[in-house]
């Protein structure tokens, strides 16, 4: 069983799908729930999508980083982009009523909602580090 | 095979837009954006989305769902959410967008909510 699984993909939105293929599937073989696959499912395809678009801003010359990791506590997830980095505590709450119509700033609300721990910190060498873990 | 299929009908001067598939970032939410602005260029403002057939939806198809509300609203009509997915449900009670929304469980109730 493959307990660890490294990507680098491309900073475009195709990336998105292919990192929530490969999370689903990493997920299987380490013998997750349904619940524990939607949530991973739903924090990578967020999270990947952030970094393709906020953090590599569509440069393809940038990748994403990504490390699905398996262990007796959960699946644990890390996304790094190379992008100009961010204060999470800047990004506006999607749930108050005055930005319940804006179309976007729902990702991290979701990545919250779904998974057991998240994290965000900047890298000493620039761009965004997410760490994520959904409890078995 | 696309990532979300979007079938039209009329009920009225309800159009009903089926969809099948998945409503998420790229391909999905576009196809919904391009039909929502297409109804609205030929003067179709009644919109009931018929979400029974859409088994995923990410932040980005839930803000396009957003965009359309507001586009349609802003040309005077009215779009409506018709059998969601307890998951589809979820999201839009996490994001207190059921409070946006309104959300039908029969076709009759909702065509009949726009008279």
């Amino acid at each position: 069983m493959q307990k660890e699984k490294i990507l680098k993909l491309p900073s475009r939105i195709e990336s998105v799908e292919k990192a929530a293929h490969e999370a689903e599937e990493f997920a299987r073989q380490n013998g997750f729930g349904d619940e524990v696959l939607f949530a991973v499912d739903m924090a990578v395809r967020e999270s990947v999508a952030n970094a393709v678009k906020h953090g590599n801003k569509l440069d393809e010359t940038k990748s994403v980083e990504i490390t699905f990791f398996s262990s007796t506590v959960g699946f644990e997830i890390t996304i790094r982009d190379f992008g100009a980095g961010f204060e999470v505590e800047e990004i506006p709450d999607p749930t108050n009523p005055e930005n319940l119509l804006k179309a976007t700033g729902r990702g991290i609300l979701f990545m919250r909602s779904f998974m057991d721990e998240v994290e965000w910190t900047n890298h000493a060498e620039g761009g965004t580090v997410v760490k994520m873990l959904k409890k078995r | 095979m696309a990532e979300l299929n979007i079938t039209e009908r009329q009920a009225g001067d309800v159009t009903i837009l089926d969809m099948n598939g998945k409503v998420t970032i790229g391909e999905g939410s576009v196809a919904l954006r391009t039909t929502i602005r297409r109804l609205l260029g030929e003067g179709k403002n009644k919109i009931l989305l018929n979400l029974s057939g859409v088994g995923y939806v990410d932040s980005s198809g839930i803000g396009e769902f957003v965009s359309s509300f507001t586009a349609v609203n802003k040309e005077g009509g009215t779009l409506k959410l018709l059998k969601l997915t307890q998951k589809i449900q979820d999201l839009l009670a996490i994001t207190k967008l059921l409070t946006v929304f309104d959300v039908f469980e029969e076709e009759s109730e909702a065509l009949s909510s726009y008279n």
